[in-house]
C-alpha cells in the first residue's frame, strides 16, 4: 500500500505539491491525469524517493520513504519506475540492460539473472532482441525494454512517468498493450499518462491533478461520465 | 650533393639498443596513461563531490597540469620536491610528471563527456536500486570512457613523446636517452636521431593503428 | 622558502629568458598560422587523396618528438648542409611547421563545419569561390577554429621550453641555469612556472568561454 498523507513539494519558489493526500492499494491501477506543471510527474519521483519533499509524508509498505532510517537504495528495489525519456542504457546490450540491476544490486548470478531477463523480455515482445544495443531499437522497443527492466527487480509497486509521451503515435499502441497486460496480471501501478482511453478502460481510479492540487478522485467510469470540479470537466472538454 | 657521408650503417648497428630503449618508453607511456586515467577519474569524482576541499585540490591539479609547461612538472617532480627532501630517480620523475600531465588533461576531457550524458541516465540507474557509486560505476563510467576514447588515443601520443623529456633529469634507458648517450659515443647525430624519429612515428603510427581496432572491438554500440 | 639570495640581475636573466620565451613563441604561432591556413585550405580544397604529401609531411611533426625534430633539423643545417644558422632561427623554424602542422588540422575543422547548403546558397548568388570563402567561409570557420587556435599558441608556448636544446635560453632554461647557481630549485621553479602560469590561464579560460559562447547559438 501506498500512502502519500499531505505532501508539500516546491522548487525553490515554486510549488509543485499543495498538500497532497491519497492512498493506492495493492492490486489497484490508479492513472493521474492532468496539464504540464499540475506536479503528477513529481508525485512520481518523489514516492521512489528520487525528490525530497518539503513536508507531509510518504508510505510505502508502512515504510516512510523520506525518514532519515530508511535505506533508500533497498526501498527502491520494489518500486519500479519508467520514464518519459527511455533512459535505455546505450552501452549495454538489452540484455546486459535488464540483468545489470538484478546482479549487481540483488547480487544475483549472471544465469539466474539472465533466466529472469529473458522471461521478462519475452513478456515484453523483446524475446528476440537480447544482445542488440539498444541504439537499434525503436522508442517503443526501448520503453518496452525499460519496463522489463523495472520488472526484472521484482517490484511490488510500478510507477510509470507520460511513457508514452515521446513515442512517436505508431509506436504508442504497443506499450499501452504492455502496460495493460501489466494491468491484468494485478500489479499495482500508478500511471501518469496523457492517454484517456488507456486511463478509463484500464485504471480503477483516475486522479486529476491541476495546479499542485488534486482537484478530483474517482473510479474511472464515474470520473469520465460525471466529472464533478469544474476544472475537471475543462480539462477534459479540451481533450474531446 | 652534400659534402657529408651519410653512415646509417653507424645508426642501424646500435638498433637493438635502440629497441630496447624504445621498449621503456612504451613501458613508461603505458603505465602514465593507466595511472593517469586512474588519477583522471580520481580527480572527476573530486570535482563532483561538492566538497570545497576536494574539488579546489583537483582544480589546481588540472589548471597547472594544463597551464605549465611538461618540461616544468618533471622539473618539479624532480629538482622541485626535492627541496622537501624527497628524492626521486630520473625515471621515478618522468613517470610523476608523465602522470600528472596525463591526469590533468583527461580530468578535463572527462569533465566535457560528463556533460554529454544526460541526467535520467543516473535517475534510471539510481531508481532501480544501485547507490550513487554503483550507478556511476556501472553506467556513467563506461559511456564516459567511451565519449573520451579518442582522447584518451591522442594523450597515449603525448604519453609517449613526453618521454623523450626524462633525458633532461638524467634519464638514459628510454628511446630518447639511448640515443643521446649513443650519440655522444660516436657523434652520428643525425643518423642517430633520424633513426630514432623513424621509432617514434612507427610506435605513433602502432597506438593509432591499435586504438582503432581497440574502438571497433570495444564500441559496438 | 622566499628567503632567496636572488639577486636583482637574477631577475633580468629570467626576464630575458621569459623574453626569449615570448618572442619564440609569437614568431612561430604567426607563421605557424600563415601556413597552416595554407595547408588547411589546400588539403579541403584537393581532397584527401591529392592533398596526402601534405598529409603525411604535417603528420610527421604530430608524431616524432619535437626535442627530436630541433635535434634533426639543427644537425641536418649545421652537420650535413654546414650552413651558419642561429639556434634561435631553427627554433623559430621548426616551432613554426609544428604550429603550421597542428594548425592545418583546426583550419580544415573549422572549414568542414561550414553547411554545405551555405555554401552552395552563397554560390547561387553568384559570388566566386574566393568571394565564398571571404565571406561566407572564413567568418563561420574562424568561429569553430578560434578556440583550438587558441589552445594551440598556448600549446606551443609551453612547448618552446624545448628549444634549450639548440642553445637558445628560455625561460625554463634560464631557471635552470639559475638553479644550479643558486640551489633554489623550489622558489626558481614556482617562479618560472608560475610565469607560464599567469600567461596560460586567463587566455585558455577566454578559448573556453568564447567555444561555450559560440557552441549556445
Amino acid at each position: 500500500m501506498i500512502e502519500i498523507k499531505e505532501v508539500y513539494k516546491s522548487f525553490g519558489a515554486l510549488e509543485v505539491l499543495k498538500g497532497i493526500n491519497l492512498t493506492v492499494e495493492k492490486g489497484e491501477v490508479l492513472s493521474v491525469i492532468g496539464g504540464s506543471g499540475s506536479g503528477k510527474s513529481t508525485l512520481l519521483t518523489c514516492i521512489n524517493g528520487l525528490e525530497r519533499i518539503n513536508s507531509g509524508k510518504i508510505l510505502v509498505d508502512e515504510t516512510e520513504v523520506h525518514a532519515k532510517a530508511t535505506d533508500l537504495n533497498i526501498l527502491r528495489r520494489k518500486i519500479g519506475i519508467v520514464f518519459q525519456q527511455f533512459n535505455a542504457f546505450p552501452h549495454l546490450t538489452v540484455l546486459e540492460n535488464v540483468t545489470l540491476a538484478p546482479r549487481k544490486v540483488l547480487g544475483m548470478g549472471k544465469a539466474e539473472a539472465e533466466a529472469i531477463a529473458e522471461k521478462q523480455l519475452s513478456h515484453v515482445g523483446l524475446g528476440d532482441k537480447l544482445s542488440v544495443y539498444p541504439g537499434r531499437l525503436s522508442g517503443g522497443q526501448q520503453q518496452r525494454m525499460s519496463i522489463a527492466r523495472a520488472l526484472a527487480m521484482s517490484p511490488s509497486y510500478m510507477l510509470f512517468d507520460e511513457v508514452t509521451s515521446a513515442l512517436d503515435p505508431q509506436l504508442v499502441g504497443e506499450v499501452l498493450d504492455t502496460l495493460k497486460l501489466l494491468a491484468d496480471e494485478g500489479m499495482t501501478m500508478i500511471c501518469v499518462t496523457h492517454e484517456m482511453t488507456f486511463a478509463r478502460d484500464v485504471s480503477n481510479r483516475v486522479a486529476f491533478f491541476h495546479k499542485g492540487i488534486m482537484a478530483e478522485i474517482a473510479p474511472s467510469q464515474a470520473f469520465f461520465n460525471t466529472p464533478q470540479h469544474p476544472e475537471t470537466q475543462a480539462f477534459l472538454s479540451n481533450i474531446r | 650533393m652534400f659534402s657529408y657521408t651519410f653512415q646509417w650503417n653507424q645508426a642501424l648497428n646500435r638498433l637493438p639498443q635502440m629497441l630496447d630503449g624504445a621498449w621503456v618508453t612504451m613501458q613508461i607511456a603505458v603505465l602514465s596513461m593507466v595511472l593517469g586515467v586512474l588519477f583522471a577519474i580520481m580527480l572527476t569524482g573530486f570535482r563532483l563531490s561538492g566538497n570545497k576541499i576536494l574539488s579546489g585540490f583537483a582544480t589546481t591539479w588540472i589548471e597547472v597540469a594544463r597551464n605549465t609547461p611538461a618540461l616544468f612538472q618533471i622539473y618539479m617532480a624532480h629538482f622541485g620536491v626535492a627541496s622537501f627532501g624527497l628524492y626521486f630517480s630520473p625515471i621515478a620523475s618522468l613517470l610523476i610528471g608523465i602522470t600528472f600531465n596525463n591526469a590533468g588533461y583527461l580530468a578535463e576531457n572527462f569533465r566535457g563527456a560528463l556533460k554529454a550524458i544526460p541526467d535520467t541516465q543516473t535517475r534510471a540507474a539510481r531508481s532501480l536500486g544501485m547507490t550513487p557509486i554503483k550507478a556511476f560505476g556501472y553506467v556513467i563510467l563506461p559511456q564516459m570512457l567511451r565519449i573520451s576514447f579518442l582522447p584518451i588515443s591522442n594523450q597515449m601520443v603525448w604519453a609517449v613523446l613526453m618521454t623523450s623529456l626524462g633525458v633532461t633529469v638524467g634519464m638514459n634507458t628510454d628511446l630518447y636517452g639511448v640515443t643521446q648517450d649513443l650519440n655522444a659515443l660516436t657523434f652520428r647525430t643525425f643518423e642517430l636521431f633520424a633513426l630514432a624519429a623513424v621509432i617514434f612515428y612507427v610506435i605513433v603510427k602502432l597506438i593509432n593503428f591499435g586504438a582503432r581496432l581497440l574502438a571497433a572491438r570495444l564500441f559496438r554500440y | 622558502m622566499f628567503d632567496t639570495s636572488m639577486t636583482l640581475s637574477d631577475v633580468w636573466f629570467l626576464a630575458q629568458g621569459a623574453w626569449i620565451t615570448i618572442l619564440v613563441t609569437i614568431i612561430s604561432v604567426f607563421f605557424g598560422t600563415i601556413l597552416g591556413i595554407g595547408f588547411g585550405v589546400f588539403r579541403y580544397q584537393v581532397g584527401p587523396w591529392w592533398g596526402a604529401p601534405v598529409t603525411f609531411f604535417l603528420d610527421i611533426f604530430r608524431s616524432i618528438p619535437l626535442l627530436i625534430q630541433l635535434v634533426l633539423v639543427n644537425a641536418f643545417l649545421g652537420i650535413v648542409l654546414r650552413l651558419q644558422i642561429s639556434g634561435f632561427a631553427v627554433a623559430c623554424g621548426v616551432l613554426t611547421f609544428y604550429t603550421a602542422a597542428y594548425c592545418a588540422e583546426i583550419v580544415r575543422g573549422g572549414i568542414e563545419a561550414v553547411p554545405q547548403t551555405t555554401r552552395r546558397a552563397a554560390r547561387s548568388l553568384g559570388m566566386t569561390w574566393f568571394q565564398d570563402m571571404r565571406y561566407i567561409v572564413a567568418p563561420l570557420a574562424t568561429r569553430v577554429a578560434l578556440p583550438s587556435w587558441i589552445g594551440l599558441s598556448l600549446g606551443v608556448m609551453k612547448d618552446s621550453a624545448l628549444v634549450y636544446v639548440v642553445q637558445v635560453t628560455e625561460l625554463l632554461k634560464s631557471t635552470q641555469i639559475l638553479i644550479t647557481r643558486l640551489q633554489e630549485p623550489l622558489f626558481l621553479l614556482i617562479i618560472g612556472g608560475l610565469f607560464y602560469f599567469i600567461i596560460s590561464f586567463p587566455i585558455a579560460r577566454l578559448g573556453g568561454y568564447l567555444e561555450k559562447r559560440w557552441s549556445n547559438d
